[in-house]
């Protein structure tokens, strides 16, 4: 049996450690006490920028493919978009029990009558299935095309995380808009090769 | 008579300040993650705290404890001086800790006009000899939610007003920070339209938990917190208390506030602290104290309903948010 490709033996390792840094990181904080006069907006603002940081990453990954016809980047999309999920849960989990005190009330109030909530929420739950049917035994249950038409919800998730950032920010919005314009380029490079094969096509 | 050597210890036997501090810093750090459990606040003795991280800070003699005072427990210097929104050194709350050193509180003054007799340009010396300096214990609850327990040093407002004869005009008083790009970086961007410029109506600015603050925790102020001198305004939210004055006009119109001309839909001239009044984009029903994990309930005019809620009566809060 050949030896397992270089990407797995120490690329995939060292992507899943670096992704886990901000974990590690807040983790260290919250006992060391580094975390500033307000350690749980630390900790809330962390996990929601790198939720949207990874989830931009996923994205990217491809369009990297199409651009440079480096197909093993491929297997990182899923460990990627399963920490998106990761640090999504935790940006939930630290809103739900530490501003709400694991009421249900209290989030769903905000749920309704806060439209970056509700963004934000919706963001979060949407990400539920696909990190659910992120196994190979979902793939095959569901067959390839229906699949992926279910993991399109990502663009959905990503649109909003975006969303939820630029309505709760106070003044500036450079960074929401940065990522916005991200995004906004991910997704128009989607479109531009669908329509380039529609154009080949009927050529 | 036998005269003992007064110690036995020897000077190098002594710990040095830097390592007694660091090594409270540690015990501090890590009592945090045990009082985090048990929501406990952090915050420290009260004069060793604050000789403790600025050691040159001036102190204050002879303060008249206030009996307006609140007994809570304070935030420890560290979090109040460190913890800023004050915007003309950056957006990021450590930007103010990590800038406000460009600022020069002195020489410094403060310029008075408008509806009043005694107009003038008075400097910060002279201020500080006019009225005795009380401590003042206030909660301050910021329209973000969060609130901290602050040892302020000052004098009441009302009687810095009464010095300067207002006349029968004057229905409101009008403050304004500092402009100098090269002492206040936050200034180079537009973030706010500066001058930042806030106002009280002459009864608010009249009332006696109204002070102007010129220290906390005993000790000058420091820059970040709104040196040399600000307003404090417990019962309303943060952004009221306007920070480094250099001017105060006696008006007749109702000032535009910085933060009401910024968005008028989410904040008002008034701006009392009020958990029935949601701000469009968050509640205002809780509040997190820093040092606690979970959120507390936020109390109409900041706890401080029965001395302010007169001035208010017939008005409705909802609409004068």
């Amino acid at each position: 049996m050949p030896p397992p490709p270089f990407s797995r033996r120490v690329a995939k390792p060292l992507v899943f450690a670096a992704a886990l840094g901000p974990f590690v990181w807040l983790v260290y904080g919250v006992f060391a006490g580094e975390l500033g006069a307000n350690p749980v907006e630390t900790i809330t603002n962390t996990t929601g920028i790198w939720t949207l940081r990874l989830l931009v990453i996923t994205l990217a990954i491809t369009p990297l493919r199409w651009a440079t016809g480096w197909n093993p980047v491929i297997q990182f999309r899923r460990m990627i978009g399963l920490f998106a999920f990761f640090y999504g849960s935790l940006h939930f989990l630290t809103y739900f029990i530490l501003d709400h005190s694991l009421m249900f009330s209290g989030v769903w109030e905000d749920v309704v009558k806060r439209p970056y909530i509700t963004a934000g929420f919706t963001a979060f739950v949407l990400m539920i299935p696909l990190a659910v049917t992120s196994t190979q035994g979902w793939i095959r249950r569901l067959g390839g095309r229906r699949w992926n038409l279910l993991h399109k919800l990502v663009y959905v998730s990503a649109a909003l995380g975006v969303l939820h950032y630029w309505w709760k920010v106070k003044l500036d919005v450079t960074d929401p808009a940065m990522y916005a314009g991200l995004v906004a380029a991910l997704l128009a490079a989607r479109v531009w090769r669908v329509v380039q094969a529609r154009r080949q096509r009927s050529a | 008579m036998l005269i003992k050597k007064p110690s036995d210890l020897r000077e190098s036997d002594v710990t040095p300040k830097e390592l007694f501090l660091a090594r409270r810093e540690f015990i501090r750090a890590a009592s945090v993650t045990a009082a985090a459990a048990a929501t406990g606040v952090l915050g420290a003795g009260f004069d060793d705290e604050a000789s403790a991280q600025n050691p040159k800070a001036e102190k204050f003699a002879n303060l008249v404890k206030s009996p307006l005072s609140t007994d809570e427990k304070l935030n420890s210097y560290k979090d109040v001086t460190t913890y800023n929104n004050f915007y003309e050194f950056g957006l990021d709350k450590g930007d103010p800790a990590r800038h406000a050193h460009q600022l020069r509180p002195r020489p410094w003054s403060v310029k008075v006009e408008g509806l009043c007799d005694k107009p003038g340009t008075y400097h910060i010396e002279d201020i500080l000899k006019w009225f005795p300096l009380e401590e003042r214990i206030y909660r301050l609850r910021c329209v973000e939610a969060w609130s901290m327990v602050i040892p302020w040093v000052g004098f009441p407002l009302g009687d810095f007003v009464k010095r300067m004869e207002p006349n029968s005009k004057a229905r409101y008083v009008e403050f304004r920070t500092l402009v100098d790009r090269a002492q206040m970086p936050g200034q180079r961007e537009p973030a706010l339209q500066w001058p930042y410029i806030e106002g009280l109506r002459m009864d608010e600015a009249m009332h006696p938990l109204a002070i102007l603050g010129v220290g906390l925790y005993g000790e000058v102020m420091p820059n970040q917190n709104g040196a040399p001198i600000r307003l404090v305004v417990p019962w309303k939210y943060g952004f009221k208390s306007i920070k480094s004055i250099v001017s105060v006009r006696f008006v007749e119109n109702e000032p535009v506030n910085t933060w009401k001309q910024q968005q008028a839909r989410e904040y008002g001239f008034y701006a009392n602290v009020n958990p029935d009044v949601d701000h469009p984009r968050w509640s205002q029903k809780t509040e997190r104290r820093i040092g606690e994990f979970f959120r507390r309930k936020t109390l109409p005019f900041n706890g401080y309903a029965d001395q302010v809620a007169s001035l208010y009566t017939g008005m409705d809060l909802r609409r004068h948010y």
